[in-house]
């Protein structure tokens, strides 16, 4: 069997034409919703309404950690010893340099909130533990200071913060 | 599928099906009359033992499914229900498990021999390439299925692995709530997971029969590496290959009802018996002991991107292989050079295993970053350089001269 090609456009010409372009958009469409149902869910998403936490149980130098889209976030309520050492810090030496003030908000500078997620290869690091007195991920040995910022390790960025802000003295809202 | 088939059933009824549909000739030919090198050894029966093992885990894994739970919840209970209510459930399940483990077993050794009787050059690059996707595939589904069982082990790998992907620069993130199916790894995650790792064995069984079918076109390997050029050079696959094949398979059951019956847990972790936690990462973290090789290597780069890159390069560096090797002579029996650095590469990757189950400090990390040099070091600089500058031993004229000498 061979295929004779006419010189002249014919009507199969335009049938071709017309089927392949519909069969390539329809295809494209339907990928949509093939690849769209696997985002994050409506229900989901409306759990993952802000949620507030009371500061005024947490002691001096404790580190609490609460959930908020599935993510533990580390709240600490940092003592004057960890407060310095987080500002003592040469900025030039870090690996993602940021002074301790744009880790907390102002006036606050005992309250710490970061999400608790190794920035290397998501696992939940340690408090209290490390050369840097902040945190230590068992995973793959990233630390981090008392700001929650990498100082040794793997892990290519400090730990994130979560939108989140002061509704009064002792309470935040998280979102 | 190739071979001289002269397939001729006495039996009118087949005679009458074979008219219609002549898959008995297909059969014929490719798996009794097809000729095979007379001098294959049992390094050649690993193909065999993988089928085989494809088949028990596709088997084991259905009945599985029937009595698995595929909910954050309820998957643990589940599986701790397979083992202790479901009849027979515990063996079921040791054989799964095992059977995951023996399959990696199997695969490595056929890979290594692939490498060292040069079975991935001219004309059979194809084959081989399709048999670096079979072992993609198998990592995949492997790691998915490790991730069911939804303990500590299976949540935190399957942190671990999802957030390789955020080492993209830009999307990185959002690809990852994408797989996650939510903010974190949780239901929709273990699900989806769930759906891919039973649909991916038959994707693989898909992939064998390309992988036999290029087999066939090309014609085996053998340890002389040369071609077979006359009838004296092979023998029909049945018997010789069938009987072949299926000894060492029962040596090789064997060995895996050993680890089934005696030592079911040696090759898991003792983590994964805890429920999944998300809120407390484990104290160690390490990947099941087929992926030690490569999770070392992630582990030796101290960039995060990079270190992704070079755990994917790693493997997929396999599929350019053919190119890498300059050499003309196929096997490495007449390559005395690429002897002594294939085996340096042999240890390496056992070695690179090794450092994949230790803490990543000192010692260690110094070893990883230079086994990780050597791993890539032979496909890019030393499988090139040793096709140009290597004195290669004289080949043998045939198969049969090889194995019966100047006399055949």
């Amino acid at each position: 069997m061979t295929t004779v090609s006419s010189a002249e456009h014919t009507r199969r010409d335009f049938l071709y034409i017309a089927t392949g372009a519909v069969g390539a958009v329809g295809g494209a469409a339907a990928l949509v919703p093939l690849i769209a149902q696997m985002n994050p869910d409506a229900s989901t998403i409306a759990a993952g309404a802000p949620i507030e936490v009371d500061l005024a149980p947490i002691a001096d130098g404790q580190i609490i950690k609460v959930f908020w889209r599935s993510k533990p976030i580390f709240i600490s309520h940092r003592s004057k010893k960890e407060i310095d050492a987080a500002k003592n810090v040469q900025l030039a030496t870090l690996p993602d340099p940021e002074p301790d003030s744009a880790r907390v908000k102002a006036g606050h500078d005992q309250w710490l909130v970061v999400i608790g997620i190794c920035t290397h290869l998501g696992c939940i690091p340690l408090a209290h533990q490390g050369e840097f007195d902040g945190w230590f991920c068992p995973c793959h040995g990233s630390q981090y200071d008392t700001a929650g910022r990498i100082r040794k390790g793997p892990a290519p960025k400090n730990l994130p913060l979560p939108p989140y802000k002061f509704v009064s003295d002792t309470k935040i809202q998280i979102g | 599928m190739s071979g001289n088939s002269t397939y001729q059933p006495q039996n009118a009824v087949l005679q009458w099906f074979e008219k219609r549909l002549p898959i008995g000739g297909l059969i014929h030919s490719s798996f009794v009359a097809y000729p095979t090198p007379r001098n294959l050894n049992y390094w050649w029966t690993f193909g065999g033992i993988l089928s085989m093992m494809l088949g028990i885990q596709i088997i084991t894994g259905i009945v599985l499914a029937m009595h698995y739970t595929p909910h954050v919840d309820l998957a643990f209970k589940s599986v701790e229900a397979i083992m202790r209510d479901v009849n027979y459930g515990w063996l079921l399940r040791y054989l799964h498990a095992n059977g995951a483990a023996m399959f990696f077993l199997a695969v490595y050794i056929h890979m290594f021999r692939g490498i060292y009787y040069g079975s991935y050059k001219e004309p059979r690059e194809v084959l081989w390439i399709l048999g670096v996707i079979i072992y993609l595939l198998m990592m995949a589904t492997g790691f998915m299925g490790y991730v069911l069982v939804w303990g500590q082990m299976s949540f935190w790998a399957a942190t671990v692995i999802t957030n390789l992907f955020s080492a993209i620069p830009g999307v990185g993130d959002t690809i990852v709530a994408w797989l996650w199916g939510g903010y974190a790894v949780g239901n929709p995650t273990l699900n989806r997971f769930y759906s891919l790792h039973y649909l991916l064995p038959f994707v693989i069984a898909g992939v064998v029969i390309l992988h036999v079918w290029a087999l066939h076109v090309s014609g085996q390997n053998n340890p002389t590496g040369i071609e077979p050029k006359s009838e004296k050079d092979t023998v029909p696959f049945t018997p010789y290959a069938t009987v072949k094949d299926g000894f060492f398979m029962a040596c090789f059951l064997i060995l895996y009802c050993w680890f089934v019956f005696y030592v079911p847990n040696f090759l898991g972790h003792p983590d994964n018996y805890i429920p999944a936690n998300p809120a407390v990462t484990p104290a160690e973290i390490v990947p099941e002991w087929y992926y030690l090789p490569f999770y070392a290597i992630l582990r030796s780069i101290p960039d995060k991107l990079m270190g992704v890159v070079a755990l994917f390069g790693s493997i997929l560096i396999l599929a350019f292989l053919p190119w890498l090797d300059t050499s003309r002579v196929r096997s490495g029996r007449y390559r005395p050079l690429f002897k002594q650095f294939f085996w340096l590469w042999v240890i390496v990757c056992v070695g690179l295993g090794w450092l994949g189950s230790k803490p990543p400090e000192g010692i260690y990390v110094i070893l990883s970053r230079l086994f990780t040099l050597y791993y890539f070091g032979f496909f890019i600089v030393i499988l090139p350089l040793l096709g140009i500058f290597e004195k290669t031993k004289p080949l043998p004229n045939s198969i049969s001269e090889s194995v019966l000498g100047a006399k055949a």
